[in-house]
């Protein structure tokens, strides 16, 4: 079942060149994603390929000289600006990617303590803490006070004790001990298993592989491919879109060949499609347009070669 | 010239030890891997190698003299974020050569767009900006390169493009590599010896 449905999501932001001069800057284009009860839907991709900025979109933090366009959907009604902000925090939580995120003035223990919406928010707080392995004294510490993988285990914290049905994670994982991220995938995995969906933004491939459903590839700004966690082996010879393969082969524990050039600016986007200018199939079709989302062997694909 | 850490031990002000009595060495040309669980003090243990931290106890030589601390740091440190390392109201060809001045050839290495020296930080992503911190950590005096979580914000693809060109000049230059990392996967690929630091140690 469909608890949060983006379609066509567009996002630009108007910048000041010189003067007066303005420019829009295309961000996100003809983003599609889907998330339902029950499942993980991992997002991956380069950092600037649109990821958070997704996140931001649906909780609607994006700054005001953001233009959004497309529809987004929410338990089957449309997810106005309003409706955003009466909803985030309690039925959609983030789990923000930066330890910035932090109030730097409020010790850790009541920062996740005021997220809690339901039964006593100290026991939840400690459990929580607990299952992450902080230790007492760390209720008492201020931000500054927390090393970098503490701080992301106390941000997943409050998420987890909010009791939302709709948990986005970005970058959840980054500086976390393989102990203590084992532990948080699991946590996630639980999350989803008792009716929450879950949207795990990561450029973690092998962790998004450990527990996610279906993984979305992200690419300048859009949805090149959704593939179910299965395809994602071998010599990614099950993968569809050449963009995805190329991630796959440059893993560390894969090829860890690396994909020459690097994506393109939202300043200049090239006129088709936005892969083209790497792509190892490229043809003179592609310069013509960008290609459209279609279904391809139980996943999606905007590739007009994909086979 | 050989890189020693010898009994360091560091705490802040009159706090718990972070650690105590760790010893490292490193040799021309090697690529050692640093893990250890967060909390640790392994980015501390990164600063105190390379300068930016002194010890409380032990020492820290380079070619068993000090570490000296004016001009040109033969250690080199890259950091996690790259956002954070370079100052924001600077062109990036000036944050280039704040210490020297990067030969063409080694721009086009790290896939640096000559386009890009003229951009600020807040117009290039996170792999962009790593990609000029390296270089700029790369001058002809620099023995040995520490990188504290240095692809751990990036993705796969520009991950191996930064080392794969990282890993072409320490060869070429006999620079070591201390690569400070929670993917076992990375450091198994990269690494030929792995130090854990922790506290019991």
């Amino acid at each position: 079942m469909s608890i949060l449905e983006v379609k066509n999501l567009s996002v630009s932001f108007k910048q000041y060149t010189t003067g007066m001069k303005q420019k829009e800057l295309q961000v996100i284009s003809d983003l599609n994603v889907n998330l339902e009860a029950g499942k993980i839907l991992a997002v991956v991709g380069a950092s600037g390929s649109g990821k958070s900025l997704l996140a931001h979109a649906i909780l609607g933090v994006l700054p005001s000289n953001a233009k959004i366009s497309g529809s987004m959907t929410y338990a089957g009604e449309e997810l106005t600006y309003s409706r955003k902000i009466a909803l985030r925090g309690k039925e959609i939580a983030l789990v923000p990617q930066s330890v910035n995120y932090l109030d730097p003035l409020m010790k850790v223990g009541k920062q996740v303590r005021t997220s809690v919406r339901s039964g006593d928010p100290a026991r939840k707080q400690k459990e929580a803490f607990e299952r992450y392995h902080l230790t007492q004294k760390v209720e008492e510490l201020y931000p500054f006070q927390l090393s970098g993988g503490m701080a992301r285990r106390t941000l997943l914290s409050t998420a987890v004790v909010s009791g939302a049905k709709v948990i986005i994670a970005d970058e959840p994982t980054p500086g976390l001990d393989p102990a203590v991220m084992k532990e948080a995938l699991r946590h996630f995995r639980e999350l989803a298993d008792s009716g929450c969906a879950v949207m795990l933004i990561t450029h973690d491939i092998d962790s998004a592989l450990s527990i996610a459903d279906e993984i979305a590839v992200f690419y300048a700004g859009t949805t090149v491919e959704i593939a179910p966690v299965a395809d994602f082996t071998g010599k990614g010879e099950a993968l569809r879109h050449p963009y995805s393969k190329a991630l796959w082969q440059a893993l560390p524990q894969n090829e860890f060949i690396p994909l020459p050039g690097t994506q393109p600016h939202a300043s200049s986007l090239p006129p088709g499609c936005l892969f083209e200018p790497r792509c190892p199939w490229a043809t003179a079709a592609c310069r013509k347009g960008r290609p459209d989302m279609r279904e391809l062997r139980e996943g999606t694909v905007r590739c007009i070669h994909a086979t | 010239m050989q890189l020693d850490a010898k009994d360091v031990g560091f705490r802040y002000g009159n706090g718990e030890w972070l650690f105590r009595g760790v010893n490292f060495t490193i040799n021309p040309g090697e690529i050692v891997g640093i893990v250890g669980p967060s909390g640790q003090g392994k980015t501390t243990f990164a600063r105190i190698l390379a300068g930016f931290e002194n010890p409380i106890e032990g020492t820290v030589t380079l070619g068993g003299l000090p570490v000296k601390k004016k001009g040109y740091q033969p250690i080199q440190l890259v950091f996690q974020h790259p956002e954070k390392a370079i100052n924001p109201r600077w062109k990036m060809q000036k944050s280039l050569r704040e210490g020297w001045e990067p030969e063409r050839a080694l721009l086009e290495a790290f896939g640096i767009e000559q386009e890009w020296l003229t951009r600020w930080p807040n117009e290039l992503s996170g792999g962009e900006l790593q990609r000029f911190c390296v270089v700029r950590a790369l001058g002809p005096e620099t023995r040995f390169l520490i990188a504290d979580e240095m692809t751990t914000m990036l993705d796969a693809i520009t991950q191996a493009q930064i080392w794969h060109a990282v890993l072409e000049i320490a060869k070429k230059r006999e620079m070591g590599v201390i690569v400070i990392s929670h993917e076992a996967k990375l450091i198994e690929r990269l690494c030929s010896r792995v130090v854990t630091l922790n506290k019991n140690e």
